[in-house]
């Protein structure tokens, strides 16, 4: 489409009297850019194939290359350069610029004079163009033409079709780049408008990205709808916290708060497209159950509001006095808080015994994690686009890492020279995500992945070679055996591996060494050279040696009494492999301090309880799952938001063992100054390998699940238009089950039962999927352990 | 300094007494002390005073949340965030789609310029003649809309209300009404 290839072939024109050498098969209106001439237009966008739907770009072509020139003025993002071609723009040809009025003034004729309310007012290409490319009065004089306004085209997305000036950006990112076709313009002539399908809603979840595009205010969003104006706004670049693929923001907000955020423009990164997720789910943070002080519990059992050194003092003393305390980060957290916790643990509390894992886990992973992840950074975005093949495993891209499902999108396109990348996905069934990436399926039912990575080195039809890339998912985890038979794929056949998280704070969590068996900058624990390098680094005399225990393990210490302290920060119990155990966990402890953005039953369960700074408050360092980092300054500056790392170096410094740092500014410096483990990194091979889950099999059907992208995720609370967008859950069963149990079932699991609509989907006859966290508490809470098995019966219709 | 012998004689008769020609020519002319408070007078017919939001003959408010009044203020004195109407009985404060929601002047902050009036779309925002804006703290000259709004005149009635006088917002805009705003509703609420 638009990249532009390693070309050297240069062609010079002449635009406006200045000969430009660019590339060939340039366009005009770049070329132009080139001598620093802006031709007005509306429908052409570096991104999008061109189309010269607007016309606004019309320049004059006295010479096409050939000494002849076009009688009439010609679309110039249409129209390549062609060696000794002389283009005259709006600002030396009077034809050119007479045309380009001529064109805005057809495009102002059945535009509405509502500037004041549109909410593209002040920042709107039409508005700016009528001003600098357009006539002074209107010779219209007739009635305009109307529409009823505004409509909704999806529950987020809102289309005023009188602005609406054809251009067909939003058609074509929609077709191009999300692959979601679900809006097109529709009737002929005066009545041409973008219209949806009758019942079916814009069912995409890079809609927001239309709205952004949209040269006039014809697509706008109910979340942002007249809330506020342009020029009201202080806008900051930031970093999406949303997942690991650190896609470049633009936080826009308004006297402390924050009204908006849009797709920053990183070429490396995600281009300049976002996920919805990204844009609208930032209503958490200014959610009602927001904390504000730091608590402690009273002697009386209750939660009292209390002063942060007093906090401080008590949340150390507490801890103390519990002794052998362990540490849970949840996969939030910057990598400087990453890092706070990973020393805190070590320092402070003097144990290995931190998991930032909030999910189910496994010690394969960490070892894998410890070998192959940290410290690696083998691909990258622009790696995926060149890639023969790509491989996931355990990853649905749409849905967890939606960056790189654009990338492999534009990556696979039919059109792409070469054939572009070939996407082949270990997975259940074919989603619609796979199908939109043009991708191949080996289906696998959930438990096998390994098996069906081994097999992949023979399977000469995929063809995996060094020019390939392995991407495995988080999720790999719960399948013994896979994250090493993805290695061991890797290994033997030269194809890069990477592991992709699902939260933002897994890499970097990875990098500042909070598992239980590395230490900060890919350290391992059980290496003594590497204990040393760290304890000289901070300044202490030694570390712990053993190590520590994962999350899981954690619970069952914590639970068997084991394990008295505990330090949590930004776990939902419902995300973790045990719910039901990991709430046990946090009652039988006899100490627990939590830190946390919103009151939930953790901070109701804890002892002392620390108010965190969501990252519009802070400064700090995302890194992506390609080991990218992706550094962010604060939105706002608030004195009462501290972050994470300095409510830990002032428990720290209660406890006489002083982190070293109290802003983010020093744990980064610090963090630098001890630098990454260049000694020899743990290996694989003599890691424990997991067992084989020795589950009963109770049930007949094997349970797949993922989380969706729009789901009951905490951090999506606040904007019902944007949670209104997401997927109804279903249960995806194969033709035949489908058959047999009907269009509603009820699926039992050894933690609960649950029914929703069931759908046909190419899965296996005794495999079903489920959206992880769609339902109720998710499926870990309500459903079943994960790996284990459900019965599928007829469920009652409602 | 100079010796008091060698002033002239004008010098030391005349002039001590000279400056009190202008007090005895004074005392027959007309006075021109104000008598303010107590007393008023009016001001200039354009005279810039307190802003006053309008409303349509029925009532609705003219404002429509635009934001250009703050946009053109100098001394960034108003603060505006509109809202979107909504069809429902209770949901309607002006005709179209957005209404201003929140409608701030501070006036310790406006040089009383008047471009927030140039700049207003719809004539929402007009200049009263009323100058007498001072107070004894800050809070009180933050003026709040219900603070700015003009009073209901015979016919209006508090917003939020459906549209009385035409279907949609245009007909208000070019005046397409005949009468002022129906009175008596018999739409009960």
């Amino acid at each position: 489409m638009t990249t532009t290839p390693e070309k050297t072939d240069l062609v010079s024109v002449t635009i406006d009297g200045i000969q430009v050498s660019v590339p060939k098969d340039t366009l005009v209106i770049r070329a132009a850019e080139q001598v620093g001439v802006q031709v007005p237009r509306f429908c052409d966008h570096p991104l999008l194939a061109p189309v010269g739907a607007c016309r606004q770009c019309l320049v004059d072509v006295p010479d096409a290359g050939n000494g002849r020139g076009f009688p009439k003025p010609q679309a110039s993002c249409t129209l390549p350069v062609a060696e000794g071609m002389v283009v005259n723009t709006q600002a030396t040809s009077e034809v050119a610029d007479k045309a380009q009025q001529g064109i805005m003034e057809f495009l102002l004729i059945n535009h509405p004079l509502d500037c004041p309310v549109c909410d593209k007012g002040g920042e709107c290409p039409l508005q700016n163009q009528a001003m600098s490319n357009g006539r002074g009065e209107s010779r219209f004089h007739g009635l305009k033409r109307t529409y009823p306004k505004p409509i909704n085209i999806s529950a987020q997305v809102l289309l005023d079709r009188e602005r609406c000036v054809l251009c067909a950006r939003c058609t074509r990112f929609s077709e191009q780049i999300a692959g979601d076709p679900f809006i097109a313009l529709i009737e002929r002539g005066a009545l041409q408008q973008v219209g949806i399908y009758e019942r079916e809603p814009f069912d995409s979840y890079f809609s927001g990205n239309t709205i952004q595009i949209c040269p006039v205010g014809a697509l706008t969003s109910a979340d942002y709808r007249f809330r506020s104006r342009p020029f009201d706004l202080v806008s900051t670049p930031s970093v999406a916290e949303h997942d690991a693929c650190g896609a470049a923001i633009r936080v826009d907000h308004r006297r402390g708060k924050v009204m908006r955020r849009l797709a920053g423009n990183d070429p490396e990164v995600n281009e300049e497209w976002i996920t919805d997720k990204d844009r609208f789910a930032f209503h958490y943070a200014t959610e009602a159950d927001r904390l504000a002080y730091p608590q402690v519990r009273d002697e009386d059992g209750s939660l009292r509001p209390a002063s942060w050194p007093e906090a401080f003092a008590v949340a150390a003393r507490g801890l103390q006095a519990a002794g052998a305390s362990a540490v849970l980060t949840g996969g939030r957290v910057t990598a400087e808080d990453a890092y706070a916790y990973s020393k805190f643990a070590r320092v402070a509390l003097g144990t290995n015994d931190i998991d930032f894992r909030a999910r189910p886990h496994s010690a394969e992973e960490a070892a894998f994690l410890a070998s192959e992840v940290v410290l690696r950074s083998t691909v990258t975005y622009a790696d995926l686009e060149s890639a023969s093949t790509v491989l996931l495993a355990g990853l649905e891209p749409e849905d967890e890492a939606a960056t790189i499902f654009l990338r492999l999108r534009k990556a696979s396109s039919p059109g792409r020279p070469g054939g572009g990348t070939r996407v082949v996905s270990i997975a259940p069934y074919a989603s619609r995500g796979l199908a939109k990436m043009h991708g191949h399926l080996v289906r696998t039912a959930p438990g096998a992945e390994a098996a069906a990575l081994d097999a992949m080195v023979e399977h000469a039809e995929h063809g995996i070679d060094k020019r390939s890339v392995i991407l495995v998912g988080e999720r790999l985890a719960t399948v013994p055996g896979a994250l090493t038979a993805a290695a061991g794929l890797s290994a033997r056949t030269g194809a890069r591996l990477a592991w992709v998280p699902r939260r933002a704070g897994d890499r970097g969590a990875v990098e500042t060494g909070c598992l239980p068996n590395l230490l900060p900058g890919g350290r391992p624990v059980t290496d003594p050279a590497a204990r040393v390098d760290a304890a000289t680094a901070w300044g202490v005399d030694r570390l712990p040696e053993a190590p520590g225990r994962d999350a899981d393990a954690i619970v069952a210490a914590l639970a068997s009494g084991e394990l008295r302290g505990l330090v949590v920060s930004g776990v939902d119990p419902d995300d973790t492999s045990d719910p039901a155990a990991t709430r046990a966990a946090i009652e039988a402890a006899s100490f627990v301090v939590a830190l946390e953005l919103r009151e939930t039953e953790v901070t109701r369960a804890a002892d002392v309880v620390f108010p965190v700074a969501p990252v519009v408050d802070k400064a700090g360092m995302f890194v992506t799952w390609e080991g990218r980092p992706r550094t962010f300054e604060a939105v706002f500056s608030s004195p009462t938001s501290l972050p994470d790392l300095r409510i830990l170096a002032g428990i720290a410094e209660e406890l006489d063992t002083p982190l070293g740092f109290r802003t983010v500014a020093e744990a980064r410096a610090q963090m630098e100054d001890m630098g990454p483990w260049d000694g020899e990194r743990a290996g694989l091979d003599g890691s424990p390998r997991s067992s084989a889950a020795t589950r009963p099999a109770t049930g007949d059907f094997a349970l797949a699940t993922w989380k969706l992208l729009v789901d009951n995720g905490s951090m999506q609370d606040g904007d019902k238009a944007y949670r209104a967008t997401g997927r109804a859950p279903v249960a995806r069963l194969s033709r035949a089950a489908y058959d047999a149990h009907g269009p509603t079932v009820t699926l039992t699991g050894d933690r609960g039962s649950v029914t929703l609509p069931a759908e046909v989907a190419d899965l296996d006859d005794d495999v079903v999927w489920v959206p992880a966290n769609s339902f109720g508490n998710g499926v870990l809470a309500d459903l079943a352990s994960p790996g284990s098995r459900v019965t599928v019966t007829k469920g009652a219709d409602q | 300094m100079a010796d008091e012998s060698s002033k002239s004689l004008k010098e030391q008769f005349w002039d001590p007494v000279a400056g009190f020609g202008v007090t005895f020519r004074t005392m027959f002319k007309k006075v021109v002390t104000e008598q303010y408070p107590f007393e008023k007078t009016p001001t200039a017919p354009r005279f810039h005073g307190r802003h006053q939001l309008n409303r349509w003959p029925d009532g609705l408010e003219k404002c429509i949340g635009c934001e250009l009044c703050a946009w053109a203020c100098p001394a960034d004195a108003i603060y505006v965030e509109g809202a979107s109407n909504t069809d429902d009985p209770d949901g309607r404060f002006s005709p179209g789609e957005r209404y201003g929601r929140v409608y701030q002047i501070n006036y310790l902050r406006c040089i009383l310029c008047g471009l927030c009036i140039e700049a207003c779309p719809t004539r929402a925002l007009t200049m009263t003649n009323e100058y007498e804006l001072a107070d004894d703290n800050r809070a009180d000259l933050i003026y709040e809309k219900q603070d700015l709004l003009a009073p209901l005149l015979p016919g209006m009635e508090q917003p939020p209300h459906p549209m009385r006088l035409g279907d949609d917002e245009g007909a208000y805009y070019r005046g397409e009404f005949a009468a002022p705003a129906p009175t008596g509703r018999e739409a009960g609420k």
